[in-house]
């Protein structure tokens, strides 16, 4: 595990950066020659499955506040396999005098390379506003496992503002641009009848593989709120809402299990 | 600009096939979630500030002149649900039958060359106010109008509802609508500087998965 030393917060907010780059060892396995946390993104490489590499993303509990901007960068070399998960939920916590927190998520995928992405859920506590930008850039021959999940306000609490945004390329052409804004602040009808509909927590499990250019799988309706449905490339998004958490869970663990090869 | 041309391209009677679409109206009333004229006005207000907005701005752009290949390729990244990108296509189609009867240009017949199965209809939308010279403001106003007017049509026709209530329900989403033209129009300025990220992505879940519930229904009133 590598640790920069934690930099003293300025007054405008935690500006800090993890960073991961696993690439193929030549013997079957992938090494990660970076793995910088910084501030509250700790780092600590875990056993992958195979031929994987593992990292977990430890301490982001208490962040991001009003006023952070925190990020992870994560590439994935030709052939590396890469897991990245997180050892608890991330709570987006109001800062001082109100401003938005910023999380970014950056992961560059070249050919041949598997990157498995499946972080806790993100909780949108009372009084918070987080802009989460994720960004994630496939090269043709590369596959992904994305998970998100978006929890509106801890048990019985109201939500924050929450604005998301997933933007997938692939060999440099659009796969998937979504944003989710919902929450006290966004736009009207957010919990409507087009919007969540009273739902506390929605959720999205990305599967990106080549394989399916050949043997695309169905559009399938997963219950009466959720469905998979085939992109316009070779990939499967499972969007899912649900009262809380939990059932959340048991909806994308349940897609993981159907369409994760 | 022309005010009429934008009249006859706003007109419902203009014939472009929507009348057949719900726009997510026909599941959310089968659901119970649209059930009154407050629960359609809810439901407008949530489709104007996501699929509305997407899609005012992608008429937008394309009636200032980006790339139609780029558009619609970006449009199918903004729709995950499959049943939605073979509407919009179906529409696109319809649409542009009509708009090169009405205002032929070079640009409507290079886009039915290109996009023989149809191209994502605000795309094509945005195309045709170009061709009726319309400006991306006008384009992203009719998208925008279409996303609420196309769901306030078709819940009187699904729940009898009074359509003086229905007209209502879009008059008092006047002001909004404005908005979200506005927001399309200027990040469609924004697209041309720094490229088709800059268009927004808002999207509803629950339209995606719904637009897919109603697609698995062996008997429906409208297409989508």
């Amino acid at each position: 595990m590598t640790t920069a030393p934690p930099v003293p917060p300025p007054a405008a907010g935690v500006r800090a950066t993890a960073r991961i780059h696993a690439v193929a060892d030549g013997r079957g396995g992938t090494a990660l020659p970076l793995l910088a946390g910084e501030g509250p993104l700790a780092l600590r490489r875990t056993r992958g499955r195979e031929a994987e590499a593992g990292v977990v993303l430890v301490g982001a509990m208490s962040a991001p506040l009003g006023g952070d901007h925190l990020t992870v960068r994560a590439t994935a070399g030709p052939g590396a396999r890469l897991a990245l998960a997180s050892a608890a939920a991330t709570l987006a916590l109001p800062g001082r005098a109100g401003e938005p927190a910023r999380y970014d998520v950056e992961l560059d995928l070249e050919d041949g390379a598997a990157v498995r992405w499946l972080p806790e859920p993100l909780v949108s506590v009372r009084g918070s506003d987080l802009r989460v930008r994720t960004r994630v850039r496939l090269a043709p021959t590369a596959r992904l496992l994305l998970r998100e999940e978006q929890v509106l306000g801890r048990h019985g609490e109201q939500p924050g503002l929450l604005r998301s945004r997933l933007t997938v390329t692939r060999g440099g052409r659009p796969l998937l641009d979504q944003e989710l804004a919902c929450g006290p602040g966004a736009p009207g009808g957010w919990d409507g009848p087009a919007g969540l509909a009273g739902h506390r927590a929605v959720g999205q499990l990305l599967v990106v593989d080549p394989a399916f250019a050949q043997d695309p799988p169905p559009a399938a309706v997963l219950g009466e709120c959720a469905a998979a449905t085939p992109l316009a490339g070779p990939a499967v998004l499972v969007t899912a809402l649900a009262g809380d958490a939990l059932r959340l869970r048991e909806v994308l663990d349940a897609a993981c299990r159907a369409y994760h090869r | 600009m022309s005010l009429a041309a934008l009249l006859v391209l706003a007109d419902g009677r203009f014939p472009a096939g929507g009348h057949a679409h719900s726009g997510g109206a026909e599941a959310a009333c089968k659901a119970g979630r649209i059930h009154d004229a407050a629960t359609l006005e809810g439901f407008c207000r949530g489709r104007l500030h996501t699929a509305g907005l997407t899609a005012a701005a992608l008429a937008a752009a394309a009636a200032a002149g980006l790339d139609p290949a780029v558009l619609d390729a970006e449009a199918d990244a903004r729709t995950p649900s499959p049943a939605l990108r073979t509407a919009a296509r179906r529409l696109g189609r319809q649409l542009l039958r009509a708009a090169r009867a009405t205002w032929p240009d070079p640009a409507l017949e290079q886009l039915a060359a290109a996009f023989p199965r149809g191209a994502h209809q605000p795309v094509v939308l945005g195309v045709t106010a170009r061709a009726a010279g319309l400006g991306p403001r006008d384009a992203a106003h009719v998208a925008a109008y279409e996303s609420v007017g196309g769901p306030a049509t078709a819940t009187v026709r699904l729940l009898g509802l009074d359509p003086f209530e229905a007209s209502g329900v879009l008059a008092r989403l006047a002001p909004e609508l404005d908005a979200v033209a506005a927001r399309a129009a200027e990040a469609a300025h924004q697209a041309l500087l720094d490229g088709p990220e800059a268009l927004p992505a808002a999207s509803s879940p629950l339209l995606e998965i719904a637009a897919e519930v109603h697609a698995d229904w062996p008997v429906r009133l409208f297409a989508s």
